[in-house]
């Protein structure tokens, strides 16, 4: 996957959690949280809908590198480059 | 339909032992994720408090009397749409007590322009306080106490803390010493949108998770008591129940936290060192509560959803623990509650200590339960009157209804205090494949809390067993 790919990902799985959620205007450099009004409860959806996906596991340590959609990008790529 | 037990296979991946809110939520979420999963539960109900029952035609609802807004959310995304639409605001809550008679939507606006008309708290230090409150979180510092948060913001105003303390006392049985994050983050909570309640009653509500439940292929067996956790090698191996071991490699205990550690499992298989964090776990109080149902010929005119009515002159966690406590909620279930069902319920709820209860004999427990319903018809007059000729059902739950129902210490109705929540946290990392789920912390009780606790629990369980998988 590239890092386009990831990001598309982040974004397809946040619409699945959150129907309303709107992301015209996110700014990928910016948290996501504030951005779409997500809870850590949230967080925690994506990293289980990643491992249920592509097996990756996401030690709660890290949770914090998936703040941005960038950062995403930057902490998935090796975990999904032969994907 | 939950299956007879003999009927169980003999090995699943997932054994979740107790259908309270939290066992439920993590089972479903298991099976929505493709394990095969077990779930056990002693009582004939599943539910755990989160349950009723019926007497001469009523419903009473046990713990129904409120939750906050983001039980929306959560239904929706780990349960589904139709439990989340049936979610509505109850928008009539009452205090009435010495210091203060008043109702509101208890929303932050409401409460916001409360403090400021009716209790003249000058507008920027409550938008501080809000500001405080709503920012805290759990990794913050847990040495403030709630006295503290209260002094540094109302100094002296006994009335302001009563109308910030006492709703949070009754959901959760928290007092101005525990930590006062635990209190920002339950009042935050409810502060967002107001009181919410479940359209339909528990009754609804459980039937429609049983539903799902068993849509996601999880196995429910109810009348099926877990005797023991097994272990070896430092690792869960399964269950036994009456004889019986089912296997399995994680196993999930909603049994109550202490119950878990020093019945289920035995201290042998822990370290010293987490034993002596689990010998500090404070189990919460328990609860007396009084089930009044109106004749079908009789209605009541609203006098509010939810009542916090007190005769002591100012708050006082001892005097609401207290046996003769004159401070009680009433909740009033008017026929809006469950739609086709013209009925009106009453419940009283106090908070109780096991310890008052459990030592009576026979007769005076039977007499202290006539007591105790005689003194709360006396309070409930003041809102309905004659409400005596009004009943024609009285009935009264003590802390050891709760003990025998569902198992917990003390018949604990809210859980742990704060420490109960990294022992719970920590358990899987003594035994592997074994976890913990349901009410501890304060933060992680209640309907909200237990069912997110159940996604957080279901997650460390999914990843446990998909890397075992891996080896
Ligand atoms: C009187 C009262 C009023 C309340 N009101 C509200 C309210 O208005 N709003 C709100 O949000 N919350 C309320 N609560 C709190 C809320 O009900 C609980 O926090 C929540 O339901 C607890 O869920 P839980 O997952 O911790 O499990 P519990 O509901 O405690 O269930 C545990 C389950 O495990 C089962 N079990 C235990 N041991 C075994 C074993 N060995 N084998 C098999 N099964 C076992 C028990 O039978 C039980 O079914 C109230 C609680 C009480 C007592």
């Amino acid at each position: 996957m590239t890092r386009a790919d990831i990001t598309d990902l982040i974004v397809e799985i946040i619409a699945d959690i959150d129907d309303e959620a709107d992301f015209d205007n996110l700014d990928p450099e910016k948290p996501l949280r504030d951005q779409l009004d997500l809870d850590s409860m949230d967080f925690l959806d994506i990293v289980m809908e990643l491992r249920k996906r592509y097996k990756i596991q996401i030690p709660e340590e890290d949770y914090p590198q998936l703040a941005t959609l960038n950062s995403c990008a930057t902490y998935l790529e090796p975990m999904l480059k032969d994907v | 339909m939950p299956t007879h037990f003999k009927y169980c296979k003999d090995r699943y991946d997932a054994v979740v032992i107790g259908s309270g809110l939290g066992g439920l939520t993590t089972a479903n979420r298991l099976a929505r994720c493709g394990h095969r999963v077990l779930l056990l539960e002693h009582h004939h109900r599943l539910g755990g408090l989160a349950t009723w029952f019926k007497r001469k035609g009523h419903i009473f609802d046990v713990s129904l009397h409120g939750f906050p807004y983001g039980m929306v959310k959560t239904c929706k995304k780990y349960w589904n749409r139709e439990i989340m639409n049936s979610i509505v605001q109850l928008r009539d809550i009452v205090f009435d007590n010495p210091q203060f008679s008043l109702k509101t939507t208890f929303d932050k606006q409401d409460f916001a322009a409360l403090l400021t008309n009716r209790f003249g708290i000058d507008p920027k230090r409550i938008e501080a306080f809000f500001r405080r409150v709503d920012t805290m979180n759990f990794y913050d510092d847990r040495t403030m106490t709630t006295r503290e948060l209260f002094e540094e913001f109302f100094p002296g105003r006994s009335d302001v803390h009563r109308l910030l303390m006492e709703p949070i006392t009754y959901a959760n049985g928290s007092t101005l010493e525990d930590p006062a994050i635990t209190y920002g983050i339950v009042f935050s909570n409810f502060m967002n949108r107001g009181v919410f309640t479940f359209q339909g009653g528990t009754d609804q509500l459980i039937a429609l998770m049983t539903r799902e439940l068993e849509k996601n292929g999880v196995t429910i067996c109810t009348g099926a008591r877990v005797d023991r956790i097994e272990t070896k090698n430092g690792r869960t191996t399964g269950v036994n129940v009456n004889g019986r071991t089912i296997g399995a490699p994680a196993v999930v205990s909603n049994s109550g936290i202490t119950n878990t550690i020093y019945n289920l499992v035995g201290t042998d298989c822990f370290t010293d060192e987490f034993l002596e964090q689990a010998d500090r776990i404070r189990v919460n109080n328990s609860s007396c509560q009084v089930y009044l149902g109106i004749r079908p010929d009789t209605s009541i005119e609203m006098i509010g959803d939810l009542i916090f009515s007190s005769r002591s002159p100012v708050f006082d966690s001892a005097e609401l623990l207290d046996v003769n406590t004159r401070s009680k909620t009433f909740s009033v279930y008017y026929p809006k509650t469950r739609p086709g069902h013209d009925r009106y319920t009453i419940v009283a709820s106090m908070n109780s200590r096991y310890e008052d209860w459990s030592k009576l004999d026979e007769e005076h427990y039977r007499l202290a339960k006539v007591a105790l319903i005689d003194r709360t018809l006396d309070d409930l007059e003041r809102y309905v009157p004659e409400i005596r000729a009004k009943i024609d059902w009285q009935e009264a739950a003590t802390p050891r209804t709760f003990n025998r129902y569902t198992l917990h210490t003390r018949g604990t109705s809210f859980g742990t205090k704060f420490e109960g929540l990294d022992v719970s946290r920590s358990i899987f990392k003594q035994i592997g494949g074994l976890f913990h789920v349901g009410s501890v912390g304060i933060i992680m009780s209640g309907w909200l809390g237990a069912i997110n606790y159940g996604v957080i629990v279901a997650n460390d369980v999914d990843s446990y067993l998909r890397s075992i998988e891996k080896v």
